[in-house]
Order: structure tokens, then sequence, then C-alpha cells
């Protein structure tokens, strides 16, 4: 399984719009078959851009893209039978009913008949969309929209699924029943998903391997906790039942100190404080070191770095900021 | 064409119709203009046809034809707007993403275009008939004059699709047409006789596709249809019907380029 072709596979993309933004400047992304994959960027970063170059809507000016095993430059054709998609943009048929909707895309898929209909209606019942599948869509609030915008993308069963904010404009709840929904997918049914989101907390969540994407390029990739473990070091924190005397603390900073997952013990009163690469597996160390030194523990926690960190450290600002800093421009320029 | 383009064009096409069935608002504006345009053109040139040289008996009878022409076109050249609609939904990008051919997704702009505008010009020809217009032709020549109007306005559908979709502005849209319509029904034979208009018109006329259509069509509702003025316009239509089509599926390209 390990060594399958990844489902993904892009690299050198650039791409600059007519009015001169520069939308795409060497990004690259590889994505292994049967795993979630997150593009995690401020808004206009440049993923939407790569989701389009690679499900063929739009062509780069440079760079190649590989997607189920074609060439998504020059066989376009054979890449959209493989692939679902789920624009940023809702592309349900306002005036068609939920159901139509999923007919019609089926059947520009090729699907016919009851093997039609019958993935038509599974998929309306396990988006929670049968009550309202003889509605036209406009009648749909933007949660049922966007459930029925994914089961679009999953009609003809595709080998990977690109999502592109699946969850921007969901409230918490809808949120939170769309992150099963494709935790699900992936799980169960063994498909690959590239997904892009603004949220740290979803693709830390939902997402196998992360790339942080600034200005149009990958500036960091990993799991969510390489990434986190490369700011090296979540703080540990140990609060002793009693404060021990001076020549004990000293004792106890040295003996912690030897131990090579932890540094920069720092001991004062009854706190004792230390980073660690990877902090709970630290702590059962340093909690058998403690116990040896006859140190009573109350209580320990361990903080961990947030993908904000990351982003911070890659991208050279808060991502919050980024946003801002986007959102502005955006405001201020044409519509 | 494979079959599978023409079971896809199909299915784009159904989807097109019954949309256009469930507004019903926009069937009825579609309809009412052209009524509008028949009894007011019809009573303010009422009298034209007693000009000598006009040539014509009563001028419903003239009129019917240059409404059917005229609604034909001013309907057709709104389709970059629906295109465009669905560009900013994000629906035609999802097309685009499923293995539909590009051909498909064009051709069923163009008989759903081509049904509303035959539904139309129908429409127009009964309501002349009610008023009283006289078709020496008969069947035959309004089936011609229906099938002109169809393709003019496939031409004009087209060229509007194919200019949503490269300049994705409503504006655009809005003033090419306001430019158009009027000059392009005034320099042809929709509402005055060929005979009374000013040389230099005439002249102009002879380059219009509308007045190929008119002329066409009128042609074959005569009496005495002139069949080389019948397949001579309408085969220059046909031709130039092509090349619109033709045209507007290649901006899917540069289309790509831009999204
Ligand atoms: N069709 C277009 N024409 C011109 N510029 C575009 C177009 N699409 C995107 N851009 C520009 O390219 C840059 C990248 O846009 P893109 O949509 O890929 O960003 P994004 O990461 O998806 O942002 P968001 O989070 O807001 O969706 C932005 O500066 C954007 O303004
Ligand atoms: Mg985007």
């Amino acid at each position: 399984m390990t060594t399958a072709a990844p489902a993904v596979e892009a690299g050198g993309l650039t791409k600059t719009y007519a009015g001169g933004v520069k939308a795409l400047d060497g990004m690259g992304v590889t994505v292994a078959a049967g795993t979630v994959f997150g593009l995690l960027g401020p808004n206009g970063a440049g993923k939407s851009t790569t989701v389009k170059i690679l499900t063929t809507l739009a062509r780069p000016d440079a760079g190649t893209a590989r997607v189920a095993g074609h060439d998504a430059l020059r066989h376009p054709d054979r890449v959209r039978r493989a692939i679902g998609v789920v624009a940023q943009k809702s592309g349900a048929d306002p005036v068609a009913t939920g159901r139509e909707n999923l007919l019609l895309q089926g059947r520009l898929h090729g699907m016919r008949g009851t093997a039609l209909t019958a993935r038509a209606d599974e998929l309306l019942a396990r988006f929670d969309l049968a009550a309202a599948a003889k509605r036209q869509v406009r009648t749909y609030s933007g949660g049922m929209q966007r459930r029925l915008d994914v089961a679009l993308g999953l009609m003809h069963r595709p080998q990977v699924l690109f999502l592109d904010e699946p969850t921007t404009g969901l409230d918490p709840e809808a949120r939170t029943a769309m992150w099963q929904e494709i935790s699900r997918l992936a799980g169960d049914e063994g498909l690959t998903i590239l997904l892009t989101t603004h949220y740290l907390e979803e693709a830390d969540r939902l997402a196998e391997r992360i790339a942080i994407v600034d200005r149009g390029r990958v500036v960091t990739e990993g799991s969510p906790d390489e990434l986190k473990g490369e700011l090296r070091g979540d703080a540990v924190h140990v609060e002793l039942r009693d404060a021990p005397d001076e020549v004990d603390a000293r004792l106890l900073a040295t003996a912690l100190g030897e131990f090579a997952a932890v540094r920069e013990v720092a001991v004062d009163g009854r706190r004792i404080a230390a980073r660690a690469d990877d902090g709970p597996a630290a702590v059962p160390h340093v909690l058998a070191v403690l116990e040896q030194q006859g140190a009573t523990v109350a209580s320990v926690t361990v903080a961990r770095p947030s993908l904000d960190d990351v982003y911070l450290r890659y991208a050279g600002r808060r991502f919050a900021d980024a946003e801002e800093a986007a959102g502005a421009k955006s405001a201020g320029g044409a519509a | 064409m494979s079959t599978e383009t023409l079971h896809q064009t199909w299915y784009m096409t159904q989807r097109q119709l019954t949309a256009i069935m469930r507004q019903p608002i926009f069937l009825v504006v579609t309809l009412v203009q052209p009524v509008i345009w028949l009894f007011l053109f019809g009573a303010l040139f009422h009298k034209v046809v007693e000009l000598p040289g006009f040539g014509a008996g009563s001028y419903l009878d003239y009129l019917v034809p240059g409404v059917v022409v005229m609604s034909a076109v001013s309907s057709n050249m709104w389709a970059g707007m629906g295109t465009l609609e669905e560009i900013e939904r994000g629906t035609l990008n999802r097309f685009l993403t499923t293995p539909v051919s590009r051909a498909a997704l064009m051709n069923a702009n163009v008989v759903q275009q081509g049904l509303s505008t035959a539904a139309q010009s129908v429409l127009i020809v009964l309501l002349g008939k009610l008023g009283g217009a006289d078709y020496p032709g008969g069947v035959l020549g309004l089936l011609v004059l229906i099938v002109v109007s169809a393709l003019l306005g496939t031409v004009f559908g087209a060229s509007s699709n194919a200019v949503g979709m490269l300049v994705r502005q409503r504006e655009s849209i809005i003033g090419i047409n306001s430019f158009l319509l009027l000059p392009l029904t005034f320099l042809s034979s929709a509402f005055m006789a060929p005979g009374l208009m000013p040389s230099w018109m005439r002249h102009v006329a002879a380059f219009n596709p509308v007045n190929w259509a008119l002329v066409s069509g009128r042609s074959a509702m005569a009496a005495d249809p002139d069949w080389g003025d019948v397949l001579g316009r309408g085969g220059a239509l046909l031709a130039l019907a092509v090349v619109a089509v033709w045209l507007s599926t290649r901006t899917f390209r540069s289309y790509q380029q831009s999204v």
C-alpha cells in the first residue's frame, strides 16, 4: 500500500493572472494514495488556484501535475473521470432539485439506470438530504448546500476527492458533522483527499499531512505533529506537592537535565518547567525521575505549540494578520 | 460527434429547459415583449403600406416576420447573461471538471435557444393570425421563417455566450446589446420595405444577417416564393451560425487561462 504511486504529484507550478497577480510561484504538492492532505493558508495564498489546476479547470504557466496516475495537462479527460471536486463556490444548480443535481452529475460521468438512481438516493440519505431531495436547491440552507456539494463530488465514486474549503460558512454543529463525514470517507472508503482550509484546527484534525501555503508556494510541509515538533518543544509543566529545598531543587534539575528528551529545565518553588521535543512522550520519564528523587507530583501539563505558531515561524506573520492583510487588500481593490 | 456527446447534449438541454419552465416570469417577459412590438409597430406604421412602392397588402402581414426576427435577436443576445451567472455561481466550473464534452455544453445552449426561439416565433405568428394577418406562403413559408429566425438566434446566442465567457462582465453585454439591437433592426427590412429605404441603407442591409433572415423568411412566405433567395440567405445564415457556435466552443480555451 505504501509503495503505490502518489495520487497527486505536482511541482514547479506557476501561474500569473491577466492583471499581473502572481497566484502561484513554484507551488508543489505530493499526496500519497489513501491519505488526507491539507493545504493551509490565508486568503489569496494560492490554494484555490492549485486546486483548479489539479482538477483540470485552469492551466498553469509552467510546472507539472499528475493526478490519479494521469497527466492533468496532457490528458485532462482521464483525470476528470478519476476525480471528485467540491469547489470553494457551490456549483449546484439552484433551480434544480438536490436529486436532479445528483442525477445529472452521475449521467455526465456515464452512470445510467438503477446504478445511477440508487447512488443518488444513497448519497441523499447519507448527507441527511433525503427529506429535501425534491426541493429546489435555492431553498436549501448553507449547510445543506455544502453537503450537497460534497455529495455531488462523490457521486461517481472518485479515487481522489478535492475539497476547497469544505466548511467555510458552516455553523459549528454543521462543521463538526462535516468533519466526521470527511474522516469517514478517508477511513472507510480509502479515498485520497486533498482539502484546503483557513482553519488551523481543521487541518490539524483531518489531515495526516499539511502543507502551509503562503504567496503561491509551500513554505513548510509535514504531519501536524512534525510541524509542531519542529518548533522544538512542547512546554512541560510539573507542579510538586511540596516545594523542595535549595539543594534538592538543584538535584532535581540536574537529574532531569541528564535526560536527553527534555531541555531548559527550571525549578521555581513547587513548579518545574521544561521543554521537550515530544512532550507527552517525555512525561512518563520525567515522572519516573522525580519519583526516584523522592518528589511527589501534584499535576503535570503539556502545552503543545499550535499550528498558528508554525505558521508564524514559516510565513513570518501571524495567520490572523495574514488574513487581515489579504482581506484589506481585496476590500480595497475592485470586486 | 459520439453518441455519448449526444446523450450529454440532451441531459444538459433538459436541465436548461426545466429551469426555464420553473421560472415562469422569465417566460412571460420574453412573450409579452413581442406582443407589445407587434401592436405598437402595427398601430404606428399602419398607414405606410399606402406609400407608393411599399408593395404589401396589409402592414400586419409585413410586420409579423419583422417582429419574429427582431424578437429572435433581442431574446438571444442576452444568452451571455445566463452563462455569466453560471460562471459566477460555479456551475460551469463544476461541469468543466466532469468528463462532459465541451461541445455538449455549448450545443445544449444552442438547442435550448433554438427551441425557445422557435416557440416564441410560433406564438408571434399565431398572434398575428389572430390580428388578421395573412400568410400566403402557407405552412411551408412559416416553417422557413421559424427556422431562419432560430438560426439567427443561434448566431446571436452563441456570440453572446462567447462574449460572456471572455469579458465576464454584465456591463459589457448590456452595452454591446443596447448598441446593436436598434441599428441591426432598422438597417434591415424589418419594418420598412427595402424599396423605400435610402440606397446606402439598402447596401448596408445587404451585409446584415438580420436582413438575410428577413429576406429568406419573407420570400418563403410569399404566394410565389423565390427559392433562390430563400436558400441563398438561409444558407448564409446557417454558415454564420456554424462559425459562431464553433467560435464560442473555442472560448473555453481562453476561459481556462483566466479562471
Ligand atoms: N480568475 C482570477 N483572475 C485574476 N486573479 C485571480 C483569479 N483567481 C485568483 N486570483 C488571484 O490569485 C491569487 C490566489 O488566489 P486563490 O484563489 O488561489 O487564493 P486562495 O488561497 O484560494 O484564497 P482564499 O482563501 O481567499 O480562497 C489571489 O491574489 C487572487 O486575487
Ligand atoms: Mg480559495
